[in-house]
């Protein structure tokens, strides 16, 4: 993870493209520009950034059932509970299924496990469009490969 | 008013906070009720739950986009229920 660079996944450790599920797993820096300000002398991840660690979690998921042939943008978060402090050096799994395939959106039940107990969980909708342009879509192709999601498909 | 237009008028009132009674058959759910993109979503999430079908909201889209149809045959509530009909009645079919 490097929060300041919003790089919430470290590895992609299963992808169910029948289920349509993902299991990943990150672990919280020890240092990070974020912890100076959230909080001094009591480092904290942000909330927001455990509902970004499960929307980009969601994202690998639903490009890895298009084939990486559209991108998915968050444009909802309902029923986000957030139910524990995550400091630096946790272990976190992030895990995510399609509850609803639209046409265009899909809602996801995301959630985060840490030691075993659920850190957070939300229903996150995903809306998805072309990709605006090549750059990202290579980009994000990089992240992926670099997430170990193509070495685990079928 | 069909139980289909009921329905969807209180998914539609429930979402945009549109008082159900403002809604009639000839609301055009953008221009008169002015619904944005993301409540829309919401609304066809609410309509495809209620009613155990997909509405194919990308391909609406894409026809409205390329002027393959007028926007109307779409999002004035009485031709949207219609479609939401026909999609209900194709599924039993299958």
């Amino acid at each position: 993870m490097k929060l300041e660079y919003f790089d919430m996944i470290d590895e992609v450790i299963g992808v169910n493209t029948v289920g349509a599920s993902i299991v990943a797993r990150s672990v919280v820096p020890d240092e990070s520009p974020v912890f100076k300000g959230h909080f001094p002398g009591y480092a904290l991840m942000p909330g927001v950034l455990l509902i970004e660690a499960m929307a980009q979690a969601s994202g690998f998921l639903i490009m890895t059932l298009n084939d990486f042939k559209e991108l998915p943008l968050l444009v909802g978060v309902d029923g986000a509970k957030l139910r524990m402090p995550v400091r630096p050096r946790s272990e976190l799994i992030i895990e995510s299924s399609v509850e609803h395939d639209g046409s265009g959106f899909a809602v996801m039940g995301a959630q985060i496990r840490h030691d075993g107990a659920q850190a957070c969980k939300a229903s996150l909708k995903m809306k998805t469009m072309p990709f605006p342009s090549e750059q990202l879509r290579l980009h994000i192709l990089a992240s992926a490969d670099a997430a170990g999601i193509f070495a685990l498909e079928d | 008013m069909t139980q289909t237009f009921e329905t969807i008028a209180e998914i539609i009132a429930d979402i945009s906070e549109i008082p159900v009674d403002e809604i009639d058959e000839k609301s055009h759910a953008i221009n008169d009720l002015s619904i944005d993109s993301l409540d829309f979503l919401d609304i066809v999430f609410a309509i495809d739950k209620t009613f155990g079908i997909k509405v194919p909201l990308e391909t609406w889209t894409k026809e409205i986009n390329e002027n393959q149809a007028p926007s109307e045959d779409y999002f004035v509530m009485g031709n949207l229920c219609a479609r939401i009909e026909e999609l209900v009645a194709a599924k039993a079919a299958a």
